[in-house]
């Protein structure tokens, strides 16, 4: 059966759209089908993401705005699945367009119609806590920006087809069917939060003032219900005592869902600390029990909140709320650690609730043929978690299992990822060219600047006078227009901006809003496709400048956006149209690391045709994972090992270098070129490719404490791991204690490592099935079974594994004793308890390893964090890219986390650098050093500065000795122009001319 | 044009410091964003100059910035080892290096150009050298010496 080259995505949440990007860019048709009526799914509700507490909507909407016109994405909103035959490479699907009542190929999103429409319906996405008109646009920053008619409230009435200028408004307008062939589909249809039962112990839904986390995330919202105020719905009062209550909805096996949500104990504590940040009275208190702050920099979050913030935690479940009728304030009573029964007065309450698989979970199951787990989310292979039951068909996001956003984004890029090894041949094959209008020619005209000023809903406009800044900038000299948008990101002001060019014939285009590093290619692609070439923009950074870090100065904060815009309009007046030059690509692949993570990579690579260089510094391949026997799940880690070495080993795209050093990485994306040293005899390699995938793991770590080394008793989890499986050694221990945490979450290292508490359940779980006899305690902080991997927690503690927290403050004791260990164990109520072992067994946590890794990343120029792991482009939207363009990262080099979390990682590196590799040429950047030959005196201080070998001095037939600069190779960094004494270097886009007029706008 | 003497700082006790920071993209100017998003608050004296590197920053740049009257300049890019371009910040420190002497010889004030350090990760330190920039330029007073009296 003929393949064919294009992808079905079922859902645009970020996750959908996430895949939908990468597949389009690497040259498939992809058709995004979303059932709402908007892409952006749960995240474009949020107020902040945790750990960098980013506002959501700033970071989401540029993407969601480059899916909306993605030359190669089609998408269908308020859409149904009808049917879905055929196999892997070749699908039919059916689908069901319901009518919106309103010609999406009309509406301009005005609103016009919404402001006219008489009847209020209940507005869903502010979590039925406002109301909208019956005619209404899902969010004001929706993408695609079309209204709908809302038929269970409309009256017919006829007003909004009366007002609508664009006649766009057709009542009868009916549903369509359409069919499409795809080669593989994508299902990331996300999440149903869990919504309390009627006549819940939490009074939800009887008292007024409990709410759910997603209700609060949309209180905490400028553009929600009291725009950003923290207000209480009883009586519009601030709240100054607010519990959050943990695991409502999850880990209950009564009233909920057995599985633990993985993400609430971060987005509760994000919440307490946006809420503290928004209104200084309110006093957050959570109640938990276990704070699961596994990932990436999340537990110095937790800490973060707890100093700075005053968040208080209590350890505890709740068990009653009562309302107190007249102040309507609840009263929560709980137990202490120490047995103590509390109750205590709250003004609020934020229900954590869990994630539950969407609610037509099973509809999809059936129409795609798939399989569904116990929890009736998609049930996926055991290492390769974005793989259905049916081959073709991929998941990804929280339809997998409950995951935050960065790891449903990785997902979402593995899926892509095994998307592409599916149907490499066939990309390139359905999709369109974009055309882009010409540019208009403007040199030599006078400048006529329009600026944009955001009022970024209230996170500039809150703290910064907008509308004086706009009149200020109105009256500076060559600006013909100035204007102000509530969003200057969101896809209606996209084209606003647009129309404007147009209508005022502007030439040069300033937005003033947040930072050009994330917001300045979203604007450039605007104003180029109003046809103004894409240099001639300039940004002023008046949030992250201003109103964020003035939030108690509104004057000055509003004074200095007047100078910042100042300054933006001096340099734009002397900005000019700049080119791209093209640049090739090889299209072979460099992966580092010889580990699972890497030989999924490079195998991936390489079944894509893409010749493949893997690089591992041992003598074999397998990495960590050599030391792992099983996965928590059962799967079998060494029977995947060796299966995956066979396949590298027998692939002959591939090229395998063991003990091998690199010795230097030259280049730059598309085009980098590598040298190594492999093998006994030191063999010198060269190697020219297109992207580099940086898998180079981590280490165990090697305790110090608990006599680790000093006894014999005393051994790691990977040992111990070893013992259990290979050995009968363990039959004649009659007690066993594992401590958990060790060399994880202290002082030297603060982070988690994410998976010893699987492995630590894991092994005394199979302890107990081979050795009913053993007692086996584990003395841990927090358990941290996130997902599915609670049921195991759960198993293990009916099996009669004991659990003991014990004191982070005060570790235990452990004293050697003849044939035995005595461990003495402060619990965080300050009792002692002694244990008497016959093994020690430490769970110890993952290092990276400083000098390694930053010989590598100075090679590459990347950076590494704090904890000296590899640190991506952005925490929560670039997982697995560098900053430097072409390169990745992935798996244990990232952060540590699970084997099947680092394949997906893994596929997720190949799938972003497919969107390279599929291209016969990239575009450079315009912004490089040029030299005025005329003023060269050929002194060669430039060829020494410059960092990339992209000058030479050449002779030059009119002007003798000058030097030359390769384009292809400048970074356009100026170095060289920075040290010129002839001032004979500029840097395109950051001229002198433009950095003096912008000293000189002083006042 | 008028001519303004500003000479001494009691001339008016509310007087507050300008400063022009020039920051290159990608550590100190995302340490700035990172203060801006973790919402670190810090004195509103300075206006930032976004370069790519901050081995871009001529010294005409600065000694610009004081004859147009800025009362303070203040240059900051990756820490040493840390540049993007690989070397451009040492290329920076070296002629910065050779700029403080000269900015000396003409009688400038030690503190009022400032040359530091701070990378993507470090808002905290980012509000913080601004603080500390800003308090010296107070103590300092007005720029007089360099400053075209007309502007």
């Amino acid at each position: 059966m003929e393949k064919i080259g294009a992808v079905l995505i079922v859902g645009a949440g970020i996750g959908g759209s996430q895949a939908a990007l990468d597949l389009g860019d690497a040259g498939y048709k992809v058709y995004l089908i979303e059932s709402t009526t908007s892409i952006g799914g749960v995240m474009a509700q949020l107020d902040k993401t945790f750990p960098t507490n980013d506002c959501a909507m700033c970071i989401v909407s540029p993407k969601l705005v480059e899916t909306g016109r993605h030359q190669n994405i089609d998408l269908h909103i308020n859409c149904k699945i009808e049917e879905v035959s055929g196999e892997a490479g070749n699908f039919t699907i059916k689908i069901l367009k319901k009518s919106l009542h309103i010609n999406m190929d009309k509406c301009t999103g005005c609103g016009v119609c919404g402001q006219k429409c008489p009847v209020e319906a209940i507005d869903m996405f502010n979590e039925g806590l406002a109301k909208v008109k019956a005619t209404s646009v899902k969010y004001p920053q929706a993408v695609p920006l079309v209204y709908a008619i809302n038929k269970d409230y409309c009256i017919g009435c006829g007003v909004c087809e009366g007002v609508c200028k664009a006649e766009a408004v057709e009542y009868d307008l009916e549903d369509q069917e359409v069919e499409f062939n795809v080669g593989a589909i994508i299902l990331a249809p996300g999440f149903e939060e869990f919504v309390p039962a009627e006549g819940n112990k939490y009074g939800y839904g009887k008292y007024k003032n409990v709410v759910t986390s997603i209700e609060f995330e949309r209180i905490l919202s400028a553009s929600g219900p009291y725009t950003g105020k923290i207000l209480r719905p009883s009586d519009g009062d601030v709240p100054e005592q607010v519990a959050f209550l943990q695991c409502i909805g999850s880990r209950d096996l009564r009233e909920g869902q057995p599985y633990c949500s993985s993400v609430c104990c971060m987005y509760t504590c994000k919440e307490a600390v946006i809420a503290k940040e928004h209104m200084d009275q309110v006093n957050p208190t959570i109640f938990s029990m276990d704070v699961r702050a596994y990932g990436k920099d999340f537990d110095k979050y937790i800490i973060h909140a707890q100093e700075e913030y005053g968040v208080q935690y209590i350890r505890s479940r709740i068990s009653s709320i009562t309302e107190d009728s007249k102040t309507k304030d609840l009263i929560l009573k709980y137990e202490t650690e120490d047995g103590k029964i509390i109750s205590e007065v709250f003004n609020m309450v934020v229900l954590a609730v869990g994630l539950n698989p969407p609610n037509d979970a099973e509809y999809l199951a059936e129409k795609f043929g798939i399989e569904l787990n116990e929890y009736k989310f998609a049930l996926t292979d055991v290492f390769n978690p974005v793989q259905t039951t049916r081959p073709g068909i991929f998941a990804c996001g929280a339809f997998q299992s409950p995951k935050d956003i960065p790891e449903t984004v990785t997902q979402a890029s593995a899926a892509a990822g095994c998307v592409n090894q599916l149907l490499y041949e066939k990309t390139g094959t359905l999709i369109t060219e974009k055309t882009l209008p010409p540019e208009i020619y403007v040199a030599g005209q006078p400048p006529r600047i329009g600026v944009f000023i955001c009022h970024c809903g209230i996170n500039i406009g809150g703290y910064v006078d907008v509308p004086d800044v706009k009149k200020y900038a109105s009256n500076l000299p060559n600006v013909v227009l100035a204007d102000r948008n509530l969003y200057t990101c969101s896809a209606d002001t996209q084209t606003i901006i647009k129309n404007k060019i147009e209508e005022f014939h502007l030439n040069r285009v300033i937005v003033a809003s947040c930072t050009p590093r994330t917001h300045e290619s979203l604007f450039q692609e605007t104003i180029r496709e109003a046809g103004l070439n894409r240099y001639l923009f300039q940004m002023a950074n008046i949030r992250d400048q201003c109103s964020w870090v003035h939030m108690h100065q509104p004057k000055e904060a509003t004074q200095k956006a007047k100078d910042l815009v100042r300054m933006a309009v001096n340099k734009a007046r002397n900005i000019i149209p700049l080119e791209r030059i093209k640049l090739s690509v090889t299209p072979k692949a460099l992966v580092i690391g010889g580990g699972i993570t890497g030989m999924v990579a490079a195998l991936n690579f390489a079944s894509q045709e893409y010749e493949t260089c893997l690089v591992e510094k041992e003598m074999e391949l397998g990495g960590h994972a050599k030391h792992i026997y099983t996965t928590l799940e059962g799967g079998s880690v060494q029977d995947y090992l060796s299966d995956l070495i066979q396949k590298v080993n027998s692939n002959e795209n591939l090229h395998v270098y063991t003990q091998a050093e690199i010795e230097n990485i030259d280049g730059f994306i598309g085009n980098f070129k590598t040298t190594l040293i492999h093998g006994d005899r030191k063999e010198r390699v060269e190697f020219d490719h297109g992207v580099v995938v940086v898998a180079t793991g981590a280490n165990e770590y090697q305790p110090k404490e608990y006599l680790y080394g000093k006894n014999p008793l005393v051994i790691k989890q990977s040992d111990f791991e070893k013992l259990i499986n290979t050995t009968d050694d363990i039959k004649n221990k009659k007690s066993i204690v594992m401590i958990q945490c060790v060399g994880s979450r202290d002082e030297e290292r603060p982070y988690c490592s994410k998976m010893c508490c699987a492995e630590a359940i894991k092994n005394a779980i199979l302890t107990k099935e081979k050795y009913p006899g053993v007692e086996i305690t584990i003395l841990f902080r927090d358990i941290r079974t996130y997902g599915f991997k609670e049921k195991y927690y759960r198993q293990a503690r009916e099996a009669g594994i004991i659990f003991l927290r014990y004191d982070e403050k005060n570790p235990p004791n452990v004293i050697a004793n003849d044939s035995q260990l005595k461990v003495e164990v402060n619990t965080p109520t300050k009792e002692v308890i002694n244990i008497n072992t016959d093994l020690l067994v430490l769970s110890a946590g993952i290092y990276a390893d400083r000098e390694e890794n930053e010989v590598l990343a100075m090679m590459l120029k990347v950076p590494i964090n704090d904890d000296n792991f590899f640190l991506e482009a952005h925490v929560k939207l670039r997982p697995v890219d560098f900053a430097t363009e072409g390169i990745f990262v992935a798996g244990l080099a990232h952060c540590p986390k699970p084997i099947e979390d680092s394949i997906s990682q893994a596929n997720a590196a190949v799938s972003r650098a497919c969107t390279i590799l599929s291209k016969d040429e990239i575009e450079a950047e315009g912004k490089t050093a040029v030299v005025n030959m005329a003023r060269c005196s050929g002194c060669g201080m430039c060829v020494e500065n410059c960092a990339y070998n992209a000058i030479e001095l050449i002779e030059d037939r009119r002007f003798g000795l000058i030097a030359s600069i390769n384009q292809a190779l400048c970074k356009g960094c100026g170095a060289c122009s920075g040290n010129c004494r002839c001032a004979a270097i500029d840097v395109l886009g950051f001229t002198g001319e433009q950095i003096y007029a912008m000293i000189k706008g002083r006042l | 044009m008028t001519v303004q003497t500003v000479d001494d700082k009691s001339i008016n006790e509310n007087w507050e410091p300008k400063i022009i920071a020039f920051l290159c993209n990608w550590c100190s100017y995302a340490g700035a964003d990172l203060a801006g998003v973790s919402r670190i608050q810090y004195p509103p004296n300075i206006r930032i100059v976004r370069v790519p590197c901050s081995g871009r920053i001529n010294p005409n740049f600065i000694i610009k910035s004081l004859t147009d009257g800025w009362d303070g300049v203040l240059v900051s890019g990756c820490h040493p080892g840390d540049c993007h371009y690989i070397s451009g910040n040492l290329v920076a420190r070296r002629r910065f290096a050779i700029l403080n002497e000269l900015l000396e010889f003409f009688g400038i004030e030690p503190g009022r150009v400032n040359f530091m350090w701070a990378s993507a990760a470090e808002g905290e330190r980012f509000a913080n050298l601004i603080k500390k920039v800003t308090k010296i330029i107070k103590e300092l007073g007005p720029n007089t010496k360099f400053k075209k009296k007309w502007c």
